[in-house]
């Protein structure tokens, strides 16, 4: 019942955001792209989040897909969006999934620490990488979809609804994810890890797997934000992009697999209108929002919805 | 040899500067355990009010060798208006929520308080050069260095030794062990240990806000200074062990040696290197090379 729904608010908000795109304006979609993107981020931190690990370097996975999308144009000709997204999740997973042998073994702010400590590593190799563009970072190809290059006007929608077919797809087969008895470890493993182990199931493969999965999702999201923008550089993988990853699964909470995308899509508002606004005060106002939403809502805005269901 | 002594010289200057910049971080972690990211904040907070103090100071033509003490000066008073406001406004009412919970909302402040230093002081930088090449410089080897990195040494030297004196000699400092030990039973006892951790937290965010007070002649004082020194201080304490004292000086020895070497001998891994020992010693010795052992709670 739960599922059918969460596939259905999808559904709905794929097709409005399909239909609605010709009669958005440019900016307005590069905005919602980039909510994908992140919200794609967001999602897989909230896959940690629910089994109690909170990584201050998933900018770590964000940056490899955005890097691969990047050096995929770069080096081999191709900007086809959708081989970017895959090559992203590839290149992120399998990096998680090396990774992972050492990170499933900690918690707490050690898992917090290390994660940062790993994404900071590629930040310093990307910053002094000539081929890659150092400090300038480097420019993506043209977005493209199955070898035909949309023209200037319609890019952005196809973009848009490209991230969107695959961020309903990814965030489906984790919606399923969560329903396997996998994917419900995490609620246990966040209460007490001996008991999960005595009940006979694997605390770390559990967290590897999840690590890996959220690595992927974080790959997908920066490749995606990469054909988006057109442009990538090393602060991609900055503490202060992990930051505001963490910051949007914070203000969404975890309660419900579209909640981050909401989330990012708050934090893009908050962002852009803030900055117009007063360009000197956003910063601000998202430490303020996020204060607010620590204190009065732990559970994140999603909770709002989910009291009044209760009600 | 001539470089291999560079590498030294200039090692030991970092790692000073790393050591004022991280101490007080540790010290924050040790007795309250607050993974504080404001720390980085006091460090611009500092830097900025040195700049605009000193410069006061300097264009009315007041004698500019007390413009050190200005400089000190400018990081306590800095650090008095804003640190105890954060600490008994906001952080005291969240010390029952989880480490991770705390660490956040601390981001949270950490990103308000960026902003605020741009309401006070704008976006424009800020230079006060004058300190630096006051003390004019001495000669090591052949190499000459401004003997203004000396006082960087210096103040490296005087905390981490006032500080460890003070926690091991002092009444204070017992007292102060017992909290970080207990803060429970610490209560029980009749210890004000919401003092300890106003005084605590004040005294850690000033050790930074020194930091970025003394770092400020050396550099131009602009907005986003204080986002480097939080991810620098964060790699120290953690190869020495987070909130432990000596293990911040060990931390910052080594943080300070490598990247100097790695300026010599291999420009292209400098910032790699760091991050790439700290995540080393986190794979052999998660709690950091000065850990004691610590019984597991279920």
């Amino acid at each position: 019942m739960k599922a059918d729904r969460t596939l259905l608010i999808l559904g709905i908000v794929l097709l409005a955001v399909v239909g609605a795109g010709p009669l958005l304006p440019q900016w307005a979609l590069f905005l919602a792209t980039i909510a994908i993107a992140k919200g794609l981020v967001a999602l897989g931190l909230l896959l940690q989040l629910r089994a109690g690990l909170v990584s201050f370097g998933q900018a770590l996975y964000y940056c490899l897909g955005a890097y691969t999308a990047g050096s995929l144009g770069r080096f081999f000709d191709i900007g086809d969006m959708l081989l970017q997204m895959l090559a992203g999740a590839l290149v992120a997973a399998f990096i998680a999934f090396v990774l992972g042998f050492l990170l499933a073994r900690y918690r707490g702010i050690f898992f917090g620490l290390l994660s940062l400590a790993l994404s900071m590593i590629l930040y310093g190799l990307l910053v002094k990488s000539q081929a890659l563009g150092s400090t300038d970072g480097i420019n993506i190809l043209p977005s493209t979809l199955f070898g035909i290059r949309p023209n200037q006007e319609s890019v952005r929608h196809v973009v848009l609804v490209a991230g969107c077919a695959v961020a309903f797809l990814a965030t489906l087969l984790v919606n399923r994810y969560l329903d396997t008895p996998l994917g419900q470890l995490a609620a246990a493993i966040k209460d007490n890890e001996i008991r999960v182990e005595y009940m006979g199931a694997s605390v770390r493969e559990a967290i590897h797997a999840k690590y890996v999965i959220a690595a992927a999702l974080s790959g997908i999201g920066g490749a995606l934000a990469a054909t988006t923008v057109g442009h990538i550089d090393p602060d991609m993988a900055y503490w202060t992009t992990s930051g505001e990853f963490i910051f949007i699964t914070i203000l969404a909470g975890t309660r419900s697999v579209i909640a981050p995308f909401l989330g990012a899509a708050i934090f893009g508002i908050i962002h852009t209108v803030a900055y117009d606004i007063s360009p000197n005060t956003w910063q601000m106002t998202l430490g303020i929002a996020l204060l607010m939403v620590i204190v009065f809502l732990p559970d994140g805005l999603w909770s709002l919805f989910g009291r009044r269901r209760a009600a | 040899m001539e470089q291999i002594l560079a590498v030294i010289v200039d090692g030991i200057i970092y790692s000073s500067w790393l050591f004022v910049a991280a101490i007080g971080l540790t010290l924050i972690y040790g007795v309250m355990k607050i993974v504080n990211i404001t720390h980085g904040s006091f460090y611009a907070l500092g830097a900025y009010a040195a700049a605009s103090f000193t410069g006061a100071w300097l264009a009315r033509g007041y004698p500019p060798m007390l413009s050190y003490v200005v400089l000190l000066a400018s990081a306590v008073v800095i650090t008095l208006a804003f640190a105890p406001l954060i600490e008994r406004g906001i952080l005291r009412f969240m010390y029952a929520r989880d480490e991770v919970v705390i660490l956040l909302i601390t981001y949270a402040l950490f990103l308000i308080l960026e902003d605020v230093i741009k309401l006070i002081w704008g976006v424009d930088p800020y230079f006060i050069a004058e300190p630096y090449g006051l003390l004019g410089s001495f000669e090591f080897g052949e190499l000459s260095y401004p003997t203004y990195n000396l006082i960087l040494v210096g103040i490296a030297i005087v905390s981490g030794a006032g500080l460890t004196l003070l926690l091991r000699g002092t009444r204070t400092g017992k007292l102060l062990r017992t909290v970080i030990h207990d803060p429970e039973l610490s209560r029980a006892m009749g210890i004000n240990v919401d003092r300890y951790y106003l005084v605590t937290f004040t005294f850690g965010s000033m050790l930074a806000a020194v930091g970025g007070a003394f770092t400020a002649p050396t550099v131009s004082v602009v907005p986003g200074i204080g986002v480097e020194i939080v991810v620098l201080s964060f790699a120290v304490i953690v190869i020495g062990g987070m909130g432990s004292l000596p293990g911040a000086a060990l931390g910052a020895v080594i943080v300070g040696l490598v990247r100097s070497a790695a300026i010599h001998y291999a420009p292209a891994v400098e910032l790699f290197v760091i991050y790439f020992v700290m995540a080393l010693v986190l794979v052999v010795r998660p709690r950091g090379l000065f850990s004691l052992a610590e019984p597991r709670k279920i």
